[in-house]
Formats: C-alpha cells, structure tokens, sequence
C-alpha cells in the first residue's frame, strides 16, 4: 500500500505530542524559549490526561535547605536508591517556582488555618484550563482530537509526526527538527480516572525509532475504586473501616497493612464505610478536597459515610509507576537526536526511583520535566542548519498500521485488548509477581504481537485503536520482560521467588527492541552534590 | 457511562464533541450530538464540566449501560451538578478557592510514616 497523502501539513521547530500537563508544560516552555511549536493530542488539551478529571497533589516544598535535604533523603530510601539527588533537587525547586507561576495566571489556592495560600493541591479542570489559556497565549498552535500515530525520521533523527484527525479522518502531518513525546503512561484501558487516553503510543512510536525504555519493572501499582466506579482517590479509604462479604470487619479504620486491599480481594469481596468521617466537619473537609470521589456515590444513591460499597482495583500500569522512555540529558533528551521525553511517557526513575511517590512526584515531575523537555526541544531546533520541511523524511511507524500490513486479517482489536488485559489486570499474576506465572504469561504476550502486524479496520477509530493496541501490547511486554529480569524486591517491584532487596542489583533496567528485546544494566550514577540550575522562563511579559 | 445528550437542553456547540477525550460523541447534521461510542466513555465526567447547557447525563456505573429519566434528573438537579460543584458558570466561586485538603491530615486517623508515600512530604499547615 502507499502512502496516504496528508490533508493538512505543518511546519514547526518544536511539535509536542500529548496534551496533559507535561504536554502542556513543555508547549509553553518551547514557544517561551523562542520556538514555533505545535501540540498534538489525541484528546483535548484540558481534558486529557490523568490529571484533568479530578485533583492531584504536588511537591511543594518552598525553599528551605534542610526540609529539602530531608525530602531528598526520603527519596533516594524510599525509590530504591535508584533516584539522583540533584535531580530531586531540581524537581523540588522547578515545581515551586512553576506553582507560583501558576498563581500569577489565576489559579485561586485556598488558605490554610493560618491564612496562607496552600499550593501543594490543584484541582485537575481549573489546572488544565489555566494550562490551555497559557499554552494558546505562548503562541502554540493545538491540534486537539489529533492522535499522532508514527513519527518521521531520517539519518539525523527525528523529524515530527504523522497522524489522524479522529473528529474528520483527515491525515495530518507536521514537520519538526525536535519532538516531545509527552503522551503519558500505558493503562491498558483499565478506566482509571482520566487514564483511558493513555495507551502507550508514545513509548512504541519512541522505540520504532531505537529509543531506550527504562524501569518499566516498575509497574506494579493499582489503585482501590469503588466497584461499580472509576475514582482513583485512595487517600479517601483513609477514613474506612472494611468489610468481608458476611459482614465481618477485615480492617477498622486506620493504617493497613501494604498488601492489605490486594490480599482481601483475592479472598472475595470487600467492602468499605467511611466511618471514621465521624462528625460534620470532617465529612464537609473530605467532601471539599476531593468532590470527584464523591460524585459517583451521591449519584448511585449510596451515603459512603454510613453505607458500605463494594471495592475492586483498577490497574495503573506505567502512569503510577516510574517507567518509560529512557532519559540522558538533563534537557530529558533521550537516545534519538531531536528525541524529547516529558512526563509519564519518561522513566521517572531520576527523581522518583523505583517507587512512584503518588501523585505528588509524579505531578510536580509532569510540570518539571515538561519544562525541561520544552526548553531542549526549542534550543536543539532552533540550533539546526536546516528546517525538517527540506529534510528528506520517512515515516517510522511499523505495527497496527494498514501501510505495513504483512497479511490480509484485520486486527481484532477488541479480542487482543481483552487478552492483554488477562496478563496485565489479575492481581494473582500482575500484583503478586512470581517467576513461573510472569513467565508464562509474558509467553502468551510475545505469541499476541504477530496479530498486531494484521490488516487495520477501516474506520477512524478502528484506524486509532489498531495502533494503540499495538502500543498496549508491546508495553505488556516490555514489564514483564523487565520485571522477569529484576530477581529481587525493590520499590513497587517484588518476586515471590526474591523477597529482599539485593544490593548487587542497585542499577536501572534498560530495554531496547520491539520485535526482540535487549536488556541491559545502567549504573545509577554515584552520589553527587552538583546542583542542576533550574530552568527559568522570563515570559511575564508575554501574559 | 455517558447516558444523555438533552436536546431540549442542547443548543448544539458540539463543544462535547471537542473535548471529550475518549471521544464518544459525533456530531450530527443539524442536530444534537450522538453517542455513538458509549463503551469508550472512561466516565470522568469532565464533559458535564464543559457543557455549557447542562445538557449531559454521566452515570456513575462505569462498566454497565442504566436507563435514565431526563425529567427524574432535571426535577432532582442533577443535570449539571458537577458542574456546579467545580464553580464553572457565571456567578459561581470555584472550587480551587473553597479546596479543603490543607485541613485533611488534621482529621486523618493515626497512620504510620512511610518511607514513600503521597505523605513522605509534608506542607507544614500549622
């Protein structure tokens, strides 16, 4: 088959892929360094993304040496040691002044009991439509509802992207000597809070080109919903006292044990009461923090102050773990010129190690590595000789798309979703890891990926989804290769077989390879106090 | 899921069709929109947020199709309560200014320290 004629083709320096905070980040960071940028996202900016639906928390530690000491100490124990103090650092110190930032644009914090702003929330709709106004204001074209699906590429590295309208059909292409791929994590459409969008594309579309991933062991998170419901807030289950299916109380309010949820649910059904909300005030407190978890019960006709609900576990996948396109530089480069990585779709392994630190290390990594990324993207592009337009392109893309097609039968998307889903979802092979059981399934996954290379259905969506299920299994792949090869318990990452940490194996995982994939060891680099300025937009001017 | 687009409500911006980041509606010929992908609604709800109108119905049963009343959800409010709770529309406070979370821990049961956690940071708030 030949190749499909764009409808509409840009030219750019920078092109953003993906429109959640990193994207939009990175967006604004380019064009205020000088850069023509355009965002594409599948989605829209604003509503796109894991952050946008509900609130998240951030790092907000303001400028004070020794709570940030104490805050990189933490860290480095708590991710594994597999994280680097000056990047912490830098995280820490990017993330408040963008905050502040934040401020001046218009977003209204709350008081705290002393009367000072309290800057370490945001509420996701308020955030990203700030984000959106701030990003259009920067003179950033966005193309929303715009997946991209392949990027272009030649001898010198990346080039920009193709991909689809999924509102008209139409081609679009847009040519660029520096790309940011800021297009979040992989889900596996677990229906997990605003994480639907978030297939993995950018991870596929990366590595068609010969970038690294890194740390993708680390994805061994879940969160607790209510069963029939969709709200990842599991700070709320805080307040709850939990139940078996005959009644009898598993766990009467406060801490629980790390394993607690999964190990109830293997068992049978649990149950929840948010009990412990005793009084008025602290019901209209949790009501008034996070008002989204709230939401699904007040329609479903069920007070979860004094009725119990059911509970299950969404899975997460690689947007509350740490792994993702291996970063080199401290401009979030990656191993393919003109290559940039941003947010969940990067290993967040620098800062946060082997462990994701909730939202608040991913949020605050999301603002910082987008305007890291953005500034690299614009210096590298706009240091080319030559624009991509009079660059001799060709497009990357190998798998879930018609043009390469290697037999007649169209892919069954909804079929290897759903099988996908079997190896990723269960807790009794994806939670509690072991040798045997990941083996075997990691087995059944490497014999789902010559489906990918079928014919794609016809229509937009079949044209989308055929490529996001690509994404999806290549990225279930990657894991459980990975975590096959990290004999031990680190961070998220445990074996049955390997209960402890091993010392030996204080080093990140790196991967390399669709159809067969290399794995090999990177040295975390020993511990230094070098300090990484952080990266400082005069743009007040501008807004 | 997605349930309802009102077309007694709706003035056909199609505003949902551009922000829904699943995209489940289509827009039609000189109507309202449809939902045409109900399946793929990641029930979020942020379309309700957008909807200028309150034209849009998010059940909170994610993984089953319900039947719903147009006029039981208008009569009880809830058409258009999400957006009401987060403050968009004119004359409302946003919920940004009214966030209650820096008075969260306050009322948190005892938990433990942890070496890593969403806690292993804490904002001093008093």
């Amino acid at each position: 088959m030949g190749i499909e004629k764009a409808a509409v083709k840009l030219d750019t320096d920078v092109l953003i892929i993906g429109g959640g905070p990193a994207g939009a980040w990175a967006a604004w960071s380019a064009a205020s360094h000088g850069a023509r940028t355009v965002l594409v996202d599948k989605g829209y900016l604003g509503t796109s993304g894991a952050t946008a639906p509900g609130g998240t928390n951030f790092l907000y530690v303001p400028p004070n040496q020794e709570k940030r000491e104490q805050a990189v100490e933490d860290r480095l124990e708590g991710g594994g040691y597999l994280s680097e103090a000056p990047w912490i650092h830098r995280l820490m110190e990017q993330a408040y002044q963008n905050i502040e930032l934040l401020e001046q644009w218009g977003y209204r914090f709350p008081l705290d009991g002393n009367g000072n702003l309290f800057k370490a929330h945001l509420q996701g709709p308020e955030y990203m439509q700030i984000m959106r106004k701030v990003v259009l204001k920067a003179g950033v074209r966005i193309l929303d509802q715009c997946p991209a699906q392949e990027l272009l590429t030649d001898e010198h590295g990346v080039g920009g992207a193709r991909g689809i309208n999924r509102l008209d059909g139409n081609v679009w292409e847009v040519r660029a000597n520096a790309v940011v791929i800021a297009t979040g994590g992989c889900a596996f459409l677990s229906k997990g809070l605003g994480c639907n969008v978030q297939t993995g594309d950018g991870l596929l579309m990366a590595a068609e080109l010969g970038a690294d991933l890194s740390g993708m062991e680390f994805s061994r998170q879940y969160a607790t919903t209510a069963a029939f419901g969709t709200i990842t807030r599991n700070r709320m289950l805080g307040w709850a006292t939990f139940y078996d299916e005959e009644g009898h109380v598993l766990h009467e309010g406060g801490p629980r044990e790390s394993d607690f949820m999964a190990k109830q649910l293997l068992k049978g059904p649990v149950y929840a009461v948010l009990n412990h909300a005793d009084t008025e005030e602290k019901r209209r407190i949790l009501r008034l923090s996070t008002p989204v978890w709230f939401l699904p019960f007040d329609r479903a006709g069920i007070d979860p102050f004094t009725q119990r609900f059911p509970l299950t576990m969404r899975y997460e996948g690689t947007i509350r773990g740490t792994g993702g396109l291996r970063l080199v530089g401290h401009d979030c480069s990656t191993t393919v010129a003109g290559l940039f990585a941003a947010g969940d779709a990067a290993s967040r392994e620098k800062t946060a190690g082997a462990r994701s630190g909730g939202g608040a290390y991913n949020a605050s990594w999301a603002i910082a590595s987008g305007t890291w990324s953005g500034k690299g993207a614009a210096d590298y592009a706009l240091a080319q000789g030559k624009e991509a337009r009079v660059r001799q392109l060709r497009l990357a893309g190998a798998y879930g798309l018609e043009r390469n097609a290697q037999s007649a039968e169209t892919i069954d998307t909804k079929a290897i979703v759903e099988q996908v889903q079997r190896e990723v979802f269960p807790l009794d092979i994806n939670y509690f890891r072991s040798e045997p059981v990941l083996e075997a399934s990691l087995k059944r996954l490497h014999s789902l990926w010559p489906a990918v290379k079928g014919s794609v259905p016809k229509t937009i969506q079949g044209r989308v989804r055929a490529r996001e299920t690509a994404a999806m299994v290549a990225t279930a792949r990657w894991m459980y290769t990975a975590a096959l090869a990290r004999k031990e318990t680190r961070g998220m990452h445990g074996l049955r077989e390997y209960p402890e940490l091993n010392p030996a194996l204080s080093h990140r995982l790196l991967l390399s390879g669709i159809e067969h994939i290399a794995i090999r060891p990177e040295q975390v680099p020993s511990r230094t106090y070098d300090v990484i300025p952080p990266v400082i937009v005069k743009e007040a001017a501008r807004l | 899921m997605i349930e309802l687009v009102s077309a007694e409500r709706c003035i056909q911006c199609n505003l949902c069709v551009k922000v829904c980041p699943t995209n489940v509606f289509d827009k039609t010929e000189g109507g309202v929109p449809v939902i045409k992908r109900q399946e793929d609604c990641q029930t979020c709800f942020i379309c309700e947020a957008y909807c200028p109108v309150d034209a849009l119905y998010v059940s909170p049963f994610t993984d089953e199709a319900v039947q719903v009343d147009e006029e039981e959800l208008a009569a009880k409010g809830i058409l258009g309560s999400w957006r009401e709770t987060i403050g968009w529309g004119p004359g409302r406070q946003k919920l940004a200014a009214l966030d209650q979370t820096p008075f969260i821990d306050r009322i948190l049961p005892p938990r433990p320290v942890r070496a890593a956690g969403i806690s292993d940071v804490k904002v001093q708030t008093s």
